[in-house]
């Protein structure tokens, strides 16, 4: 029965004790501690956090970077597409060009060729009414008496002028 | 396959070595402790000196030599004031008179003069034991804490003691704290880690050879008893209240019955199951552990060959409840503050006009 008496020696020390103990870790153990894991804790989950972001933020990088991909490769084509129609463009106006300047050429040519040959039969008609004149003043100056040497003298002129 | 059976036939001898060589430890403790008081062995009182407190710790004797700590006696009287001593002055057998008191029973101080009354404050072995423990407790508590603020164990894993304490401390914050207290936990961790640690703490000194029973002690038990019930009662609200006076939607002849019951309850049963449980959990323990030795002596006083055969399956059952008390040691710790928890909770249950009504804790 004793046992289950209580001093009030042991009950006074045991209360001072454990008043003592309650300040000194409350304020110098449990308070740190407990803020210390709640401090961890916290950190944990918004590292786990930020990752899952990350991920999600690279899923969302990758995505865009394949949609900047696939544009610039639209781009590429689209350009080269473009490049093609002026190169084609281009050779097309430049055969034009060189047509119309083919044309100018020949034109201009065939324009001075008339030319000449123009000056060539003025020419022409001038030395045969020239020839013509000489002749006749000679067939003039000359007196014919028949009609055989008048003919053969003509021949004769005639291959003159042929050799002409 | 040769050097195996040798290693296992040495286990063998030196285990039986070792049994031998801690019985004969006891047995040599045991007789020279009892000698003094009386020839015959009387387990009842053996057991009931080691349980209670004591004014010294008193490890073993021999015919001229008494290894034993004796400590201060403070004593408080108001006839007489106070007088301090050592308790050597009761002399080696305990029964001289010194300045007016004398022992009784081995574990009270009574004044010699009947109309003289005293009031003993003595450091007796609890009290010494219960101070060097929690002095141990706090320095250790404290180096873990300067770790933590160092950043060790927030921005890094936990090391050393802080690998052994933190789980704990976790433990009781998820299971206890929160799960009874709902949103308004973080109030009453200081006071749960603190009575957990305070009733582990002197639960496992008291399982060292020789040191005395503190979490055993119906006062010790008595003083977390009551500032409990002070934590408790203080927590509750004017709905809780309500309800044990004026219980709702009850019938008046109930109402009557009811009332005192609940009243009864808050008062009496709530600590009362604190303390008695943890008080006796803790007694129950160290009897078994000292029955089991005694129970080598009470062979051995029928028959020296009993007594010697007989030691080795009590030290076994020892070492096996040893175990067990360390276990029980962490359990009643547990329970003391998981319902000390739960009661909280219960003071106030249903006043969920200040928090959310998701907070499973208050409906």
């Amino acid at each position: 029965m004793e046992l289950l008496l209580p001093k009030i020696g042991l009950i006074i020390w045991t209360l001072i004790a454990f008043g003592i103990v309650f300040y000194i870790l409350a304020k110098y153990a449990w308070k740190p501690i407990l803020k210390s894991l709640d401090e961890r804790e916290k950190n944990i989950s918004d590292s786990i956090l930020s990752a899952e972001n990350m991920r999600k933020e690279m899923d969302n990088m990758k995505s865009e970077n394949e949609a900047l991909l696939a544009k610039a490769r639209e781009e590429r084509s689209q350009m080269m597409r473009e490049a093609k129609e002026i190169r084609d463009k281009m050779i097309q106006d430049a055969k034009e060009q060189a047509r119309k300047e083919t044309n100018k050429i020949v034109a201009d040519a065939q324009s001075v060729i008339n030319q000449q040959k123009m000056a060539a039969i003025t020419d022409l008609k001038n030395q045969v009414g020239n020839l013509v004149l000489e002749v006749s003043e000679k067939v003039l100056r000359r007196e014919l008496n028949n009609k055989e040497d008048q003919e053969k003298y003509i021949q004769q002129l005639a291959q003159k002028v042929e050799l002409n | 396959m040769g050097s195996k059976s040798m290693k296992s036939l040495l286990a063998a001898v030196f285990s039986l070595f070792l049994l031998t060589f801690s019985s004969n430890v006891f047995s040599q403790e045991k007789p020279a402790d009892n000698h003094k008081q009386e020839e015959k062995f009387d387990p009842t009182k053996a057991i009931m000196n080691h349980v209670q407190d004591a004014y010294e710790f008193h490890f073993f004797s021999t015919d001229n030599f008494e290894a034993a700590i004796y400590l201060p006696v403070i004593l408080y009287s108001p006839q007489k004031g106070w007088s301090v001593f050592s308790s050597k002055r009761f002399g080696p057998e305990h029964n001289q008179t010194y300045d007016g008191y004398r022992l009784e029973d081995e574990n009270t101080v009574v004044p010699a003069d009947p109309n003289v009354t005293v009031y003993d404050l003595s450091l007796t072995r609890n009290v010494i034991q219960t101070f060097l423990a929690l002095i141990l407790f706090c320095y250790l508590m404290i180096k873990i804490a300067q770790k933590y603020k160092k950043g060790e164990g927030v921005v890094s894993a936990p090391s050393g003691a802080q690998s052994f304490m933190e789980p704990i401390i976790v433990f009781i914050r998820e299971e206890v704290a929160k799960v009874n207290l709902g949103s308004r936990w973080q109030r009453y961790m200081p006071y749960l880690l603190t009575v957990f640690f305070f009733i582990l703490i002197n639960a496992l000194f008291g399982l060292l050879p020789g040191a005395a029973n503190v979490a055993g002690n119906i006062a010790f038990t008595l003083v977390l008893g009551i500032i409990s019930l002070i934590i408790i009662l203080a927590s509750t609200t004017t709905h809780f209240w309500k309800h044990i006076i004026w219980p709702p939607d009850v019938p008046f002849l109930v109402k009557v019955i009811l009332v005192p019951v609940e009243l009864f309850g808050l008062f009496v049963i709530k600590p009362g199951a604190l303390i008695i449980r943890l008080f006796a959990n803790m007694v129950a323990g160290h009897i078994v552990i000292l029955a089991f030795i005694s129970l080598i002596f009470i062979f051995g006083a029928m028959n020296t060959v009993a007594g010697w055969g007989f030691s080795p399956f009590s030290v076994v059952f020892v070492v096996f409840d040893y175990f067990i008390e360390i276990l029980v040691a962490f359990i009643q710790a547990f329970i003391f503050t998981a319902l000390t928890a739960i009661f909280i909770g219960q003071g106030f249950e249903g006043s969920d006009h200040d928090v959310p009504h998701e907070d499973h804790a208050f409906v």
